[in-house]
Formats: structure tokens, sequence, C-alpha cells
């Protein structure tokens, strides 16, 4: 069964949830990237909408103009480690409970979703016809002057996902741990191919 | 043809294939995707491949970039000197974005450097960039031009590096480098990756060529026996690193490994990586002198 979230989240909607599990989101999803951080962090300037409970998306669409409204045409996330500057006190400031991207975060955001409970989640990159098509309405656009992918884009969405949880409220990381397990993959195979590479004699 | 009506033809054509190419991935990348999901074992990496063969038929069915970033665009055209629109190809390319930025609708990738704004119809200041390779004397089609169309999002650019080491280093050194690049950046960069390597003089020749790499068919070998061998091995190791798609681990890495090398300087060894996301829109399209054309890299393309 699916296991779906509904914004406003709280803190016991997303406690027993772990890093792997997979779940949905219905309610309002936010798209916000590196220059909306930029400016709550570094600029001082404050969010024109107000996230507490909600869940921002690590994404810059692609829209299309309907009439006086807007339609969601393509919506994929992107790389989150960008935002990993601003994360932690991103998610202290607004009270965001779900941050949607993909690609891990960091140690800082790990410790802020354990302090403040919430999460990390990845939908799968590139596949935002998927996403866009779990996107029923664009309520609200605001920052329009940062451009299309920058601009914060305020969503209705019903059953968005897959979401795989990647920090969870505890600040386990998955990322991180695979990572790890890259890193210490990566010694013994680069040593048995530098055997069979060694052409300059 | 008068040359304004020839201009005109060949803009539309170009707009029409620049947002194919956009929602559409080639016949040899979407093989070789089936084949990875097929080899995959992981229960969460297996959903992740179904979400993204439901992404590609939604993306089909709805005619939209099946990717939201549909790239800052690239074209590397192959042109015989007795190509009749040579000289205005720059000018048709470029048009042929700005139609397609409407058109596909494609997302508003050129920010215009130091001016900080977006331009909003991804063209701007060497924007499209465009590669030009002039056909031989001895090559067929020397009134023919064969255009490779590219969007690389930015989470596969980020990736990218070049290096110049030491001859020391050999190409051991060569193998290091693109395992570090990989391990360290690829779950970003939406895995199964094509991984572009580079070995040349120096770092932007070599980092050309990785780019040029990635252009190549998917499993397409380099001549030279060594270089092959090379290209299989870093392929097998690093599927063994087990990245899986998005990074969550599984039993593939990459889609396959392309290097391409010239002639270098005897003191040194360029190496560049560039890494394709699995969404690798790339297209290839003839064109000839009658403007007739024929799309080699998607084998049902309509345009």
């Amino acid at each position: 069964m699916k296991r779906i979230l509904t914004t406003p989240i709280r803190d016991d909607d997303i406690e027993d949830l772990r890093v792997g599990d997979v779940v949905y989101l219905n309610g309002r999803i936010v798209t916000c990237r590196d220059v909306g951080h930029r400016r709550l962090i570094e600029l001082g300037r404050a969010l024109p909408v107000d996230l507490r409970g909600l869940a921002i998306f690590h994404a810059g669409p692609i829209v299309a103009g309907d009439g006086d409204r807007w339609r969601m045409i393509s919506v994929g996330p992107t790389t989150s480690m960008r935002m990993e500057a601003y994360e932690d006190r991103f998610i202290a400031q607004t009270g965001v409970k779900l941050i949607v991207g993909k690609g891990g975060m960091g140690e800082k955001t790990a410790a802020a979703c354990a302090r403040h409970k919430a999460l990390h989640a990845v939908f799968p990159g590139g596949c935002a016809v998927l996403a866009a098509t779990e996107v029923q309405d664009i309520e609200s656009v605001h920052w329009e002057d940062l451009g299309m992918p920058e601009a914060l884009w305020v969503c209705r969405v019903k059953e968005f996902g897959p979401l795989i949880v990647s920090i969870d409220a505890t600040g386990a990381n998955l990322f991180a741990a695979n990572r790890a397990r890259f890193e210490e993959k990566k010694a013994p195979l680069v040593e048995e191919i530098g055997r069979q590479v060694r052409f300059i004699k | 043809m008068d040359t304004r009506l020839a201009r005109n033809k060949l803009t539309d054509l170009m707009a029409a294939f620049t947002g194919y190419v956009g929602k559409h991935l080639p016949t040899d990348v979407l093989d070789k995707l089936a084949e990875l999901r097929a080899g995959e074992t992981s229960p969460l990496a297996a959903a992740v491949y179904d979400s993204m063969f439901e992404n590609l038929a939604a993306a089909a069915r709805l005619d939209r970039p099946c990717c939201q970033d549909t790239g800052a665009i690239q074209f590397f055209v192959r042109a015989g000197a007795r190509f009749p629109l040579l000289g205005d190809l720059a000018g048709i390319l470029t048009d042929a974005v700005r139609r397609a930025t409407i058109e596909a609708p494609l997302r508003h990738n050129a920010v215009e450097t130091f001016v900080e704004k977006n331009t909003g119809d991804n063209t701007g200041s060497r924007a499209p960039w465009i590669e030009w390779e002039i056909a031989g004397s001895g090559d067929p089609g020397q009134d023919e031009a064969v255009i490779e169309v590219y969007m690389a999002g930015g989470g596969c650019s980020l990736p990218g590096q070049a290096k110049v080491l030491m001859p020391a280093a050999g190409y051991e050194g060569v193998a290091a480098f693109v395992f570090d690049v990989v391990a360290s950046y690829g779950v970003n960069a939406c895995p199964p990756l094509l991984v572009g390597v580079g070995v040349s003089t120096s770092v932007e020749t070599a980092a050309m060529l990785s780019k040029r790499a990635i252009l190549r068919p998917l499993g397409s070998r380099h001549p030279n026996p060594d270089a092959a061998r090379m290209e299989l091995l870093l392929e097998n190791g690093l599927n063994r690193l087990g990245l899986g798609p998005q990074g969550i681990t599984g039993n593939a890495t990459v889609l396959g490994v392309h290097l391409e090398s010239s002639a270098r300087h005897p003191s040194t060894i360029g190496v560049g990586v560039s890494v394709g996301c699995w969404a690798h829109r790339r297209g290839t399209i003839r064109i000839g002198a009658d403007l007739s054309h024929e799309v080699l890299s998607h084998k049902e393309a309509s345009l």
C-alpha cells in the first residue's frame, strides 16, 4: 500500500520513516532552488510563501501560459547538493518538513533534519513528465524576476512520487552511506585496472 | 530554391528536430536502458527504472520534454565545403533554438554571464554553442551536413573535469581520474551514466574530446585495440562500483564508457571526463544539398 504524506506535515507523520522508504505526497509543494535559497539566507529577504509544514522541490520547471493561468509541462528534480550551503538554516527558518530533490545532501542538512524533524527525499531524476502529471494545479508564482527555472512555483500535487527517503528525521543519510561504500570499492578496482593499462613501456 | 526559402526550410527542420531530441531518447540509449532494467536485481533500483520508462512513455504521449532540464543547447556540425547553406548555418541554428524554445517548449536555460539575466529564449553570447568540423576532401557528401544536437542538463554537466597529468602517472592515472570523478560526483548526475574520456595534450583538447566521446553511438569502440580494451575495463570496473540508477545502488553504474584521443605532447597526459545522464538527449541528422534529411539517431523519428 502507498504511504502518503499530506501537507501540512506534522512531526509524528514522518518520525517512523527511514532512509530507503518510498512515500508519496498530497498537498502543496513549492519549487525552490539556488537563488531562492540565496535570497532568504544570504540576502535576508523574506520568502513570499509560508512554508511551515509544507514541502519544497529542488526543481526548475518548464511551464506554459494557459490564459491567465499556468500549466506544468515538465518538472523533475535538480541536484540537491547545490543547496547544501543553505539548507540547514533554511529548514530552521521556514519550518519546511519535506525537501525533494535528487542525489544526496550533506551532514549539515542531515543534522537539521534530525533537530527540526524533516526529511530529504529523492524523486527519480529525469522523470519530469511523470512528475508534471502529478501536479494538479499551479496555484501561484513568486519571484518571477528570477526567470522560469528559479521562480517559486506553488504546486498542488496528488500522489506525487515515488519519493525515496534519503535523509530521515533521525538524521540517517542514505547517500552518505552509499558514497562511503563507493569510495571503499574504488581503490582495489583502480589498482586492478591500472595493472592492465600500463601502455607506456 | 532561393536562399531565403532554403534558409526558412532548414530553420523549420532544425527547430522541429531540436524539440524532438528533447522529447525522445535515441534508439541505442533506449535499448541499453532496457537491457540494464532487465539485469537489475534490487527492487528499489528496478522501481526507479520503471519510473524512467513510465516517464518516457508519458513524454511521448503528451509530446513534452522528457526531462525539464533541456540543457544549454550544443550543436556539433560536420559539413562539406560545398554544403549550400554553410555560411548561413550559425544563424539558422540560433533561430531554430529560439523557435524550439517556444514550440517544444524548452526551458529557458541561457543566463547571460555578468549581466546575470535569463535571456528567455536559450540564445545569448556564444549560445547555442556550435562546434564545426569540415568534411575532408576524401569524404563522401561534400555538399552535405551532419548535425548533432546535444542537450545536457546541469546535473550531468557539473561532474565534468579535466586536468593535465605528468607522464609518470600513465594510463593508470587516467583510470584513477575517471573513477574519482564518477565515485564522487556521479550520484548527482542521474546514473546510469555515459562516461566520455578524452586523452590528449592539454585541458581544452582533452575536455572537447571527452564531450565528442559521449556523442558516439553506444557500444562503438575506439579503433585502437588497447584503447578499446580500456573502454571495456572502465565500463566493467565502474559497474562494479554499483551506483545503480540515481545512485541508490544497483548492478550498473554506466550506459557505457567511450574514449577519444589525439596524438599528444610527450611531456603531458591531458585527461578530460564528460558525463551524460541516463536521459541522454543526443540527436543526429544528415541534411542533403537539396535539404532532404535523414535522422540517424532515432529509428522511428518523424519530424
